[in-house]
Order: C-alpha cells, then sequence, then structure tokens
C-alpha cells in the first residue's frame, strides 16, 4: 500500500501536449478512476506513472520516494493492459511465473507466491492452458493473477473493461471491486466510461484536455462539478445547462419537481417547460423540452416518476420547480463553478 | 466491327476461369521454357554421354555418370563445403537479422540513413560487389591487412605475425570463411527484411507488459521477441538456405574453388565439369546431387508460407 502524489506532470509531442500539468495524490489503498474522453492524456499519464513514458517536466513519487528516470522494472508498479498482454507462447502458469523470474525472485518462493495469485482469482484449473484457449473473462483474471503475483505497491489498469462483452462487463466489474477489497492495493484505473468510473473508484479524477479537471467522489462530481466540462460529461442525461447571460446554470433532470408536487415553492426556482417528446425507460420517464421563459436554445430534460407518465403529453407545457440548493452556477467564460449565493437573482430575472 | 470484336472479348475474359488461365499463362510459359525444359534436360544429359561437342543425348549409360562423379575426391570436398558454407552463413545470419531488425523497429534519430546503407548490399550490382571483395581480400593490397597491422594484430610481433597478410583466398579456412561472410553481406537485406515484417507485427503492448514485468534486454529478446518470431526466422532460413546452397557466384568471383579445389561447393564444380571442362553429362550429374536437398527445403518453405497464411 502506498500512497502516490504527482506534481505538475506534463509531457509534450513536439507540439502537441498529451498531459497539460497533472496534481494528483492518491490516499492509501484506495481505487482512484480517472475519467476522462479518448484524447484527454489519460493514457499517457498512466504510462508515465508505469515509467514507460518519460515526463517532459514536473514530478511522480511514490511513497515519499522520486520515480521519475527509474526504468520499468524497478518501479513496483504493474500495469494491466486493455489486451491483457498476456504472453502467447507461454501458458497461464509461465505467465504468472514471468515477473517472478524476471525480478530475480528465489525460485523457493514461486510456488508460494503463483498459489496466493492464483488461488484469489481462482484460476487454478488454467494454469496449463494457452491464452488462445481462455475467454475473455479468464483473460482478465490471468493478467491480473500476473499483475498480483509481484506484490505490487501500485496498481495501474487501462481499461481493462472495454475488451469484454456487455454481461461478462458486469461479472467482471463486481471482481475487481472485490480483488481490491480484498488486496487495498492503491489502484489507478482508467476509463472513458463513466459507468465504471462511478462504480468502481472511491474517488474519480475526470480529465480532459490533458489536466485534472476535478478531483472527488462520485457523489460529489455528479451533485457538484467543479466546471462546465465535468457538469456536462458526468451523468446520463447529462445535467442541463441554461445560459444566463454571464452565467450558465446546471441543473440535475431530477431536480425539476412538478409544481403541485412541490413542498416548497418560495424556495425554489420555476420553469415553464414546453414538452416535444417523451421517453419511457421502464422505471422512469425522460421528457425533452423548452424553457418557455428562456431565451436560449437549449434543450431540457426532465426526470419523470414511472407514475407521472400519463400526466405528461408532447406538446403540453407544465410548469416545474427546482430548489435553489440545486442549481448549480457556472461562469460562462471560464466554465469554473461560482459561489451559488447572488447567482438565484439573476436567475429569477 | 470493333464493337462486335470488343465484345467479344469482353465474353471470353468474362467466363468463368479463364481470366485466370490468361493472367497466369504468362508465367507458366517462361516458368516451363526456362525452368521446366532445362530441368527435365539436365536429368537426361546425367544419363547420357553427351559433351559439349557431341552434345547428344541418345547415349544412355545409366548410373555411370553418378558412380564416376561420387568416385572423384572433389565430391565430397564440394559437398561438405556447401553444407559448410550454407549453414554457416544461415547461423550468422540469423543472429544478424534478429538483431537489424531488433534495431530498425525502434525510433532514433538517423534511422532513414541506417535502413538505406543496410538494404544497399541487395542492390548493388554483382560485378561491382565482386571488385569490392576482390579488393578487400587482396592478397597485397587488402586494406584489412592493413588494419590489421596498424592495429599490431598482423606483421613481425604481431598476434598472427611475423606475416604481414592474412592471404584470405589462399588459404582454405579462410577462403571458405571469406565466401561465408560474402554470403551474409549479401543475404542479409533479405533476411532482415523478413525478420523485421514479423518482428513489426508483435503487439507493443507485450513488450511494455514485459519491461513492466522486470523483464531487461536479452529476457525480453529470448523470452517474448524470439518465440513470436519463430515462424518468420524460419521462413527466412529456409528462403535464404535456398538461394545460398544453390549459388555459384560468390566462389566463382572470389576463391574459384581454390586454392586447389579445397573451397570447391556443388553448384560450381558442377559448372566448371559441364561448361569450363566440356563434360556435360558429368556436370549434370553433380547438379542434380543438389537436387534432393532443394527439393526438401522448397517443400518445407511452401507450407510453412502456406501454415502461416492460415493463421
Amino acid at each position: 500500500m502506498a500512497v502516490l502524489k504527482i506534481r505538475d506532470l506534463k509531457r509534450h509531442y513536439g507540439k502537441v501536449t498529451a498531459v497539460d500539468g497533472v496534481d494528483l495524490e492518491t490516499q492509501e489503498g484506495e481505487m482512484l478512476a480517472i475519467l476522462g474522453p479518448s484524447g484527454s492524456g489519460k493514457t499517457t499519464l498512466m504510462r508515465m506513472l508505469a515509467g514507460l513514458e518519460q515526463p517532459s517536466a514536473g514530478d511522480i513519487t511514490l511513497d515519499g520516494r522520486s520515480v521519475v528516470g527509474i526504468p520499468p522494472r524497478k518501479r513496483n508498479v504493474a500495469m494491466v493492459f486493455q489486451s491483457y498482454a498476456l504472453y502467447p507462447h507461454m501458458s497461464v502458469h509461465e505467465n504468472i511465473l514471468f515477473p517472478l523470474k524476471s525480478h530475480k525472485v528465489p525460485r523457493a518462493h514461486w510456488a508460494e507466491k503463483v498459489d496466493w495469485a492464483v488461488d484469489t482469482l481462482g484460476i487454478r484449473h488454467l494454469l496449463e492452458r494457452r491464452p488462445d484457449r481462455l475467454s475473455g473473462g479468464e483473460k482478465q483474471r490471468v493478467a491480473l493473477a500476473r499483475a498480483l503475483v509481484r506484490d505490487p505497491e501500485l496498481f495501474l489498469f487501462d481499461e481493462p473493461l472495454s475488451a469484454l462483452d456487455a454481461q461478462v462487463r458486469n461479472i467482471a466489474r463486481a471482481e475487481l471491486r472485490d480483488l481490491h477489497a480484498r488486496t487495498r492495493i492503491t489502484t489507478l484505473y482508467v476509463t472513458h466510461d463513466q459507468v465504471e468510473a462511478l462504480g468502481l473508484g472511491d474517488r474519480i479524477a475526470v480529465m480532459n484536455g490533458g489536466r485534472v479537471r476535478q478531483l472527488g467522489t462520485p457523489e460529489a462530481l455528479y451533485f457538484d462539478p467543479a466546471d462546465l466540462f465535468v457538469a456536462s460529461f458526468i451523468g446520463n442525461p447529462p445535467m442541463n445547462l441554461l445560459h444566463r447571460g454571464e452565467t450558465v446554470l446546471g441543473i440535475r433532470a431530477e431536480h425539476f419537481v412538478p409544481r403541485e408536487q412541490a413542498r416548497e415553492p418560495q424556495t425554489a426556482l420555476t420553469f415553464r417547460i414546453r414538452i416535444d417528446q417523451l421517453e419511457f425507460l421502464g422505471s422512469e420517464w425522460l421528457a425533452y423540452g423548452f424553457d418557455e421563459a428562456g431565451n436560449d436554445e437549449s434543450r431540457l430534460v426532465v426526470r419523470l416518476p414511472q407514475s407521472r407518465g400519463d400526466q405528461v403529453r408532447a406538446g403540453q407545457v407544465h410548469e416545474f420547480l427546482v430548489a435553489r440548493q440545486h442549481v448549480k452556477a457556472f461562469d460562462a467564460h471560464t466554465g469554473q463553478r461560482r459561489a451559488d449565493t447572488g447567482l438565484a437573482e439573476t436567475a429569477h430575472g | 466491327m470493333a464493337d462486335g470484336a470488343a465484345a467479344g472479348n469482353d465474353a471470353l475474359v468474362d467466363r468463368p476461369g479463364m481470366l485466370g488461365v490468361l493472367m497466369l499463362a504468362p508465367a507458366v510459359i517462361y516458368i516451363a521454357a526456362f525452368v521446366g525444359i532445362p530441368f527435365v534436360l539436365a536429368i537426361l544429359l546425367s544419363f547420357s554421354s553427351a559433351t559439349t561437342g557431341n552434345p547428344s543425348i541418345h547415349g544412355f549409360v545409366g548410373l555411370d555418370n553418378f558412380i564416376q562423379v561420387v568416385r572423384e575426391p572433389q565430391f565430397v570436398t564440394a559437398l561438405v563445403n556447401s553444407v559448410i558454407v550454407t549453414f554457416g552463413t544461415l547461423a550468422l545470419l540469423l543472429v544478424l537479422a534478429t538483431l537489424e531488425s531488433e534495431l530498425l523497429a525502434r525510433a532514433f534519430r538517423g534511422k532513414r540513413l541506417v535502413q538505406t546503407l543496410l538494404i544497399l548490399p541487395w542492390a548493388m550490382p554483382a560485378s561491382l560487389a565482386a571488385i569490392s571483395w576482390l579488393w578487400l581480400l587482396d592478397s597485397q593490397f587488402s586494406p584489412l591487412d592493413w588494419i590489421f597491422r596498424q592495429a599490431g594484430i598482423l606483421g613481425p610481433g604481431g598476434l598472427f605475425g611475423p606475416a604481414r597478410h592474412f592471404y584470405y583466398l589462399g588459404r582454405t579456412d579462410l577462403a571458405i570463411a571469406s565466401v561465408v561472410v560474402i554470403n551474409v553481406w549479401r543475404m542479409l537485406p533479405l533476411a532482415t527484411l523478413i525478420v523485421l515484417a514479423g518482428r513489426l507485427s508483435i503487439p507493443r503492448d507485450l513488450f511494455d507488459q514485459a519491461a513492466i514485468d522486470g523483464a531487461g534486454f536479452f529476457r525480453t529478446l529470448f523470452r517474448i521477441t524470439v518465440p513470436a518470431l519463430m515462424p518468420v526466422l524460419l521462413v527466412a532460413v529456409l528462403f535464404t538456405g535456398l538461394l545460398v546452397f544453390g549459388d555459384m557466384a560468390v566462389v566463382a568471383l572470389t576463391t574459384h574453388g581454390g586454392p586447389g579445389h579445397s573451397s570447391q561447393i556443388i553448384p560450381y564444380w558442377a559448372y566448371l565439369k559441364g561448361i569450363e571442362s566440356g563434360d556435360l553429362s558429368g556436370g549434370a550429374a553433380v547438379a542434380l546431387f543438389m537436387l534432393p536437398a532443394l527439393l526438401v527445403v522448397s517443400v518445407l518453405t511452401l507450407r510453412f508460407a502456406y501454415r502461416s497464411q492460415e493463421a
């Protein structure tokens, strides 16, 4: 278990900046998800942590020791690639032994370490197989065992679930969660899939354009996005964004309450929304429409409980209230979050 | 009229199987005329008493030519030398082609220049190459000898002194070694290209994973790269092996099989016997001794080529 600190880390390729000043600090034994769209620099960040790429500037420390310039094999960091990168001409057993042999672990310890990794992941029956005789889920478990066998201080996962079928993915996600709970090895988990990040991460670092936009718990990212990027990236549907002059208001779809159900109308903002489309999602409805009072073009999404679906029709105008604490304000130019106070007045006008 | 003719041609080409036959025909005719017929002639010649003065294949003499050839002392020398040259060349080629492809698979400054230099032996005309090598290996004016003398290896007091020259082509061991070196120089570009194609098809993740798993250069080379390269290394060996075993140009241009017959090889001996000495049937018999080896290697090459295609 180790604490990873990243300070002002940068990486350029010629004129292209892949990572543009990242600061991060993990807590001991946590699972930190790095979430971002493709091209946001998350994989480059991961490769620098593994030692596969050299940073252009900045520092990386593991438990206080800088690892910049130290080759991958001298860092006690294990990485699981998207492709799993199992050695195709070796059996599962030889694959798992490879890091031990490479690190010159005495032969006497091999059996014990392999047994532990193999039993932790429940792959004893696969030991003599070749990688091309394994299913996607089995490959992942073998890759995890090979990473685990060295007892690493830090685990790096690069999109480990994206090569799996949808059904297997849910099971594999639960297994990862379980594995982390048992080993408590500090883990960085790179993904572009927010469901994975929200479901697995103790905390999430949202990256875009080579920078960390926000670091926080899944709840904090969802309810308190730090800027417009996070607001529009996290959540499905993403946060509604309403332009009000210099300010952008962000409201989650489920925070619109029909007027007749609202408890304290006096502390809320009122929106008259003309509904133009309804979507039935089973447990709920999504209603799409435009703010009648607003002068902007942005379409709003409102989440309605299942029971209200029959009371709303496309073409109707309905009044919704949003409690003030649920309205987040952002600066229209910088995209940064603003203090809420005072903004409510603007919204009223 | 013209339209009708064009339509007729189209109809011919459109017929199933016709286009394939038409496109293959030139190659088939070429191979039949310049490989197939000479091959049959060679077999007929080897059982006849033909000479350049009387090139008739009617005098059937059975296996006499083969028996006579085997009894000549040069036969064993040439056979052994052919095997030594071929295997020596292949062994060096394997190591060098693997290392060269390892180099060319990496990004570094000046890579294009290095690539061009490494491919150059393949593009160089044989005559030009022969002149360069004959000069390098000359008994009196070899620049290699000069370098060795400067380094104190040759000349009075040197490790191989007091001689001032190695006489590369004048001593059996050095003559054969020279032939091997020239063959390696000549074949390395081809072997490297074959191996490099295989090297570049290994996923980069495997090398990254090996680095993270703690493997150094040699462990990565021998445990990851070489096993993954096995199929292409085999193709490279079979392919260059065929070319080296059947080649006589290097020996013909440098040692002429000498000193004496000590660096003789089968293909050059066949040429000397059949063409230079006029013993057509004897030369054909010598050449046919290469057939079993070449046949086996060719079949293996084709098999592996097909197998790698299917995989």
